[in-house]
C-alpha cells in the first residue's frame, strides 16, 4: 500500500552501492500462529482476551475437564480446548488447542450475512463484525464451519473474536499473543507464520518422532489467518473438533449468489406474463358481452 | 351432525354478519360473506407485510430498498416472523373455512386439461361442471396450504437459529423458505390479475361480497345452478337473445 511506503527510503545522499531495503514490501496479510505442541494450557490468552475487550468475566462451566466452558460465548472469544487422546500404544496425549475465530480467507459468515455492512473482511485478512449493522438473523452462525459467531439475546447481535483489529490497526499484536508465556502464540505476516509453522512441523517430524506433524491451514476455505501446528495433522478432529475439510453450506454459496437472484427474477415473469396476457389475449368478461360499437 | 370445524365456522360467519354488511343488488348473487372477506384481507395484509419485510433479507441487493420500510434491518428481522405467523394464522382459518369447496373433483382434472384454451381466450364460458371454485383456484389454494406448512416449519427453524437447531437444519430451511416464497410471489401476480382486470367483475366478490349473475354463469356455472336452480347455459342464451333483441330495435 502506498501510504505504508511513504517513509521507505528511496534515495540516500552520497551512498555508494544499492540502497538498503529498496522495493521491500511487507506481506499485507497478517496471521496468528498457534503451536499446539508448546501450549501448556495456562489460559493467559483467555484472560488477556477478556481484559482487552473489556468483557465482564463470564461464569465458567465445569465439565470434568480443564476447559473453562464447553464452547466460546458472545463475551468469551478465546477458549483453550482440552482433549485427552489415547494413542494406539495406550499412552495418553493431552491435547490443547486455542479455539477462536479462524479469520478464513473465504469466510462463511460473510457469505451468509444478509445485512449490508455487518461483516467486513480487511485486506490484511481479519474478518470483523460491525454490530451496528447486524440485524441479529444468525445466518452467520450456520455459515461458519467452526461454530464461532455467538448471539447475545439481550442486544440481539452476534459477536466473535476480532483478531484485535483495533490493536493490529495500531501496529500492535493481538492481546492473546502478548500474554502467551511459552511463545506458542506468534503473530506476523501470513508468509512468515507459514514458514515458521512449517519449520516447526519439520522439526517435530524429524526430531521428536511425530511422523504426522503438520500445519493446519485448510485450503477448502482458501486458508485461514489463524494457523495451527499439530502433532498429528491427519487428525485435526482430535483437537476439540477441528474440521479436516471445513465447508461453507451450499445454501450460502451457490443458492444465495446464483439461484436467489435468478429465481427471484423468474418469479417476476408472473407479472410480465399477466401483463402480456392483458395486452394480447385481453380480459375474459362475463358473457354475453355488450355488443361493440359499430363503425 | 356438523363437525366442530363447521360449527366454529358457522358461529364465526354469523358473528361477522352482525358486524359487517353484505350488499347484494338485484341481478346479483351473494358469493363471499363478511367472515370470508375479513379473513381474505387479513391474509392479504400479512402476506404483503411478510413479503416486503422478507425481501430485504432475501437478497443483498434489495436490503437498502426494503428494510427502511420497517424501520431498518434489525426491526425487519424482528417483525418478519410475527407477520409470517399472523399470515399463517389467518390463512389457517381461511383454509378451515374453505376446506370443503376446495376439494378436488373429476371436473377439476377436466378443467385443467382445457387450461390452454382458457388462457388463449377461446373458451368464453367455463365448462358447465365448474363449481364454486375452479381448478386453478384450487391449485393456488393447496399450493398456499403446503407453502404455509413449509413456511411454518422452516420459519421456526430460522427464527430460533443454528444455536437451537444446528447449522444443517438452518441451511436447508433457508432454501425451502425461499422456494416457497418464490412460488407464492409468482402466484400472487396471477391471483391479482385474474381478480381485477383479467376477469372484470370479480373484485367486488371480495369487497361487497356479491357478483353479477352473468359473472356466475360465465365463470362458475355449476355454482350458478346450485344457488339459482336455473340452467346456466340457458340463462346465458336468454341473456344473449335479450341483448340481440335490444340491439335490433
Amino acid at each position: 500500500m502506498s501510504d505504508r511506503k511513504t517513509l521507505q527510503i528511496k534515495q540516500i545522499s552520497a551512498h555508494p552501492g544499492p540502497i538498503p531495503g529498496l522495493g521491500v514490501q511487507r506481506d499485507l496479510e497478517v496471521c496468528k500462529l498457534v503451536d499446539t505442541t508448546t501450549c501448556i494450557g495456562c489460559k493467559a490468552c483467555e484472560v488477556a482476551c477478556v481484559e482487552w475487550n473489556d468483557m465482564p468475566f463470564a461464569e465458567t462451566t465445569f465439565d470434568n475437564t480443564y476447559q473453562t466452558m464447553p464452547e466460546t460465548r458472545w463475551n468469551f472469544w478465546n477458549l483453550i480446548k482440552f482433549n485427552e487422546h489415547q494413542r494406539e500404544d495406550g499412552t495418553i496425549q493431552w491435547l490443547m488447542r486455542k479455539d477462536q475465530c479462524m479469520h478464513c480467507a473465504d469466510p462463511g459468515c460473510l457469505r451468509a450475512c444478509p445485512a449490508d455492512g455487518a461483516i467486513v473482511q480487511y485486506a490484511n485478512g481479519i474478518v470483523d463484525f460491525n454490530q451496528e449493522n447486524c440485524i441479529g438473523c444468525e445466518f452467520c452462525v450456520s455459515g461458519c464451519p467452526y461454530n464461532i459467531p455467538k448471539f447475545n439475546k439481550e442486544t440481539k447481535k452476534v459477536y466473535k473474536c476480532t483478531l484485535c483489529s483495533d490493536r493490529v490497526g495500531q501496529g500492535l499484536e493481538p492481546a492473546c499473543i502478548k500474554a502467551c508465556p511459552t511463545g506458542c502464540l506468534k503473530f506476523g505476516s501470513k508468509e512468515d507464520m507459514k514458514m515458521i509453522a512449517e519449520s516447526r512441523a519439520a522439526q517435530l517430524r524429524e526430531h521428536f518422532g511425530y511422523e504426522n506433524a503438520g500445519v493446519y491451514d485448510p485450503q477448502s476455505i482458501g486458508g485461514t489467518h489463524v494457523i495451527y501446528v499439530l502433532h498429528d495433522a491427519t487428525q485435526p478432529e482430535l483437537y476439540g473438533g477441528l474440521p479436516k475439510n471445513p465447508q461453507i453450506p451450499w445454501s450460502y454459496t451457490v443458492w444465495k449468489w446464483l439461484f436467489k437472484p435468478v429465481l427471484g427474477a423468474f418469479s417476476m415473469l408472473g407479472l410480465v406474463g399477466v401483463l402480456l396476457h392483458y395486452v394480447t389475449v385481453g380480459p375474459r368478461r362475463p358473457q354475453p358481452e355488450p355488443p361493440k360499437k359499430e363503425d | 351432525m356438523p363437525t366442530a370445524v363447521e360449527r366454529f365456522d358457522d358461529k364465526a360467519r354469523a358473528a361477522f354478519d352482525r358486524i359487517g354488511r353484505n350488499e347484494v343488488y338485484q341481478g346479483e348473487l351473494q358469493r363471499h360473506r363478511v367472515y370470508t372477506r375479513f379473513l381474505h384481507w387479513m391474509v392479504a395484509v400479512f402476506f404483503f407485510l411478510s413479503l416486503f419485510s422478507g425481501f430485504g433479507i432475501y437478497l443483498p441487493w434489495l436490503f437498502r430498498w426494503f428494510t427502511p420500510l420497517f424501520g431498518g434491518g434489525p426491526l425487519s428481522r424482528a417483525l418478519h416472523p410475527w407477520f409470517g405467523v399472523l399470515f399463517v394464522f389467518f390463512f389457517a382459518l381461511q383454509a378451515l373455512n374453505w376446506l370443503k369447496p376446495m376439494s378436488w373433483t373429476k371436473a377439476d382434472s377436466a378443467w385443467m386439461r382445457r387450461l390452454r384454451s382458457t388462457i388463449s381466450g377461446e373458451e368464453k364460458l367455463d365448462p358447465p361442471d365448474t363449481g364454486f371454485f375452479n381448478a386453478g383456484q384450487k391449485v393456488q389454494f393447496w399450493e398456499i396450504v403446503i407453502g404455509c406448512v413449509v413456511y411454518l416449519i422452516t420459519g421456526i427453524i430460522l427464527w430460533a437459529g443454528a444455536r437451537t437447531f444446528g447449522p444443517i437444519a438452518v441451511a436447508f430451511s433457508y432454501i425451502l423458505h425461499d422456494i416457497s416464497a418464490i412460488i407464492m410471489l409468482g402466484g400472487i401476480f396471477i391471483h391479482m390479475y385474474l381478480s381485477t382486470i383479467g376477469e372484470p367483475g370479480t373484485f367486488q366478490a371480495m369487497t361487497r361480497g356479491a357478483v353479477s349473475e352473468a359473472w356466475a354463469w360465465t365463470f362458475h356455472p355449476a355454482w350458478y345452478k346450485e344457488v339459482t336452480g336455473r340452467d346456466p347455459r340457458r340463462a346465458y342464451e336468454e341473456a344473449r337473445q335479450r341483448m340481440e333483441a335490444g340491439r335490433s330495435k
